[in-house]
């Protein structure tokens, strides 16, 4: 594969005297996708959030298409790079769909609002949402806000997309709809960092899948050998449990 | 039929004493009520001047509590409880006889009453603010964040406005409390409506009629100012 988009270099991170990442190296190449698996508390999302800075690492370094973040300048630097889609989508409710897309291009990225308001076109009919452009985020159902939610972070023109369990907060029969989006982003080429539990998607289009385990990366491979042929016990258990 | 609430007290008064009804004067009341509705204008001048500074005060300082850098933060938490724990009463004594000590010079009543009443409300109102932007998700501010856009841009197109929605309530709250509050200046001599039923009531000894009608007139304008706030409310209301 071609150059690293993100590295990750001896990574820590306390919560006052909890050590949740005890020391991550990773590194995601150019049009990689990353799916992130662990049991709930190992520090999977926290490593996610740490990659655009939601959470400041306590030690180590972030490298993120050669740039290394220094300060609040550098910081909002790279979060024009990185796009992150949450879980529990975080649209804006007071603003349409169109004006969701189009806030921070218009006032980050400094480009006009028709500018802007193509792009978003652009991205709605990628999410296949051009026609709710107008509508509220209250108006949309959980599967719809989430498509949004997707657009929006594609709005800035990312170069590497972060997913924090992006289904975990659906219904049941609005997974797939989202996961559709994603596939489209991965066959398209975006370098994506997916913390999920959806084992059909990552089967589907993960170049590669990391296992986490009480703040450490314990094991990591193709799909096929993490989900089929799992080394180490724990993930062997972990796995167990959720397929 | 305006007359309605003084021929009930008269009526509560003769079940008190039988023998000595007491009389209303109606005179004095039609006599006074245009120096009173007069009084009532100062009133709401002041109320209104107070809380639009106040309002501008509390946004800053209730951003100022939560904003990242210490001094800031710690400046403004010391005026809030500073003012919050002094009565406004001794903060208006302050404003009208202790601040020429340090100036040098007389305050004009209108300006101390109006610097007192600014300030003091400042201080609740940055309270509502504050608490007003800690009620909005946390994962606002963060999805703003994550696209690139800086803590005040965020806070300015984001959080603001949703947080804005929600303090109406308690904004309606402060401003009634700040229109009966504002009775207070009466004690530097500023003649609102208190002051001037007062000063009514000195030359006519109508002190029964005058503090009637003095109350009444709060009333009327408190429950303009709930309407409007309830009005306020329907309108901005998304969620």
């Amino acid at each position: 594969m071609s150059k690293d988009m993100i590295k990750l270099t001896n990574l820590h991170k306390y919560f006052g005297k909890l050590e949740v990442l005890k020391g991550i190296d990773l590194t995601i190449a150019e049009g990689e996708v990353l799916v992130i698996i662990g049991p709930s508390g190992c520090g999977k999302s926290t490593m996610l959030r740490c990659i655009n800075y939601l959470e400041e690492p306590t030690d180590g370094t972030i490298e993120i298409d050669g740039m290394i973040v220094k300060g609040d300048e550098g910081i909002n630097e790279l979060r024009k790079e990185v796009g992150m889609v949450f879980q529990r989508f975080n649209l804006f409710p007071h603003m349409t769909v169109m004006e969701n897309l189009t806030l921070a291009p218009i006032n980050v990225r400094g480009i006009s609002k028709a500018e802007a308001e193509e792009t978003a076109k652009k991205y709605l009919t990628t999410v296949g949402m051009l026609e709710k452009a107008n509508a509220y985020p209250e108006q949309l159902s959980g599967g719809q806000q989430q498509r949004v939610a997707i657009a929006r972070a594609l709005c800035m023109r990312p170069k590497v997309l972060l997913f924090d369990e992006p289904t975990s907060a659906l219904d049941p029969e609005m997974v797939k709809e989202v996961l559709d989006v994603m596939v489209e982003l991965a066959e398209e080429g975006m370098t994506m960092a997916c913390v999920t539990h959806e084992m059909g998607f990552a089967r589907e289009v993960a170049d590669r899948v990391i296992f986490i385990h009480d703040g450490k990366i314990l094991e990591q491979g193709t799909p096929e050998e993490i989900f089929d042929h799992p080394k180490e016990a724990r993930t062997q258990d972990f796995l167990s449990k959720i397929l | 039929m305006f007359y309605a609430p003084f021929r009930f007290f008269t009526l509560i008064f003769r079940v008190f004493d039988k023998d000595k009804p007491m009389s209303i004067n109606y005179d004095i009341i039609a006599e006074s009520i245009p120096l009173l509705i007069a009084g009532a204008g100062i009133t709401i001048q002041i109320t209104a001047t107070a809380v639009f500074f106040g309002f501008l005060i509390g946004c800053l300082v209730g951003i100022a509590r939560l904003c990242n850098i210490k001094a800031l933060r710690m400046l403004a938490a010391v005026y809030v409880d500073f003012i919050r724990g002094t009565p406004l009463l001794v903060q208006i004594f302050i404003a009208y006889f202790a601040m020429p000590a340090i100036i040098g010079h007389r305050v004009d009543p209108f300006v101390a009453a109006i610097c007192a009443c600014s300030i003091n409300s400042g201080a609740y109102i940055a309270e509502i603010f504050r608490a007003g932007i800690q009620s909005i998700d946390k994962g606002q501010m963060e999805a703003g964040r994550s696209l690139g856009m800086s803590w005040s841009q965020t806070m300015r197109y984001v959080i603001l406005p949703q947080a804005f929605k929600r303090v109406i309530p308690p904004l309606g709250n402060e401003f009634i409390a700040m229109l009966k509050d504002s009775s207070l200046v009466s004690v530097i001599g500023f003649e609102e409506l208190t002051r001037r039923g007062q000063i009514i009531i000195a030359r006519t000894y109508a002190s029964l009629e005058i503090w009637t009608c003095v109350a009444f007139m709060y009333l009327i304008m408190v429950l303009i100012v709930s309407r409007f706030v309830a009005y306020m409310e329907r309108r901005y209301k998304t969620e």
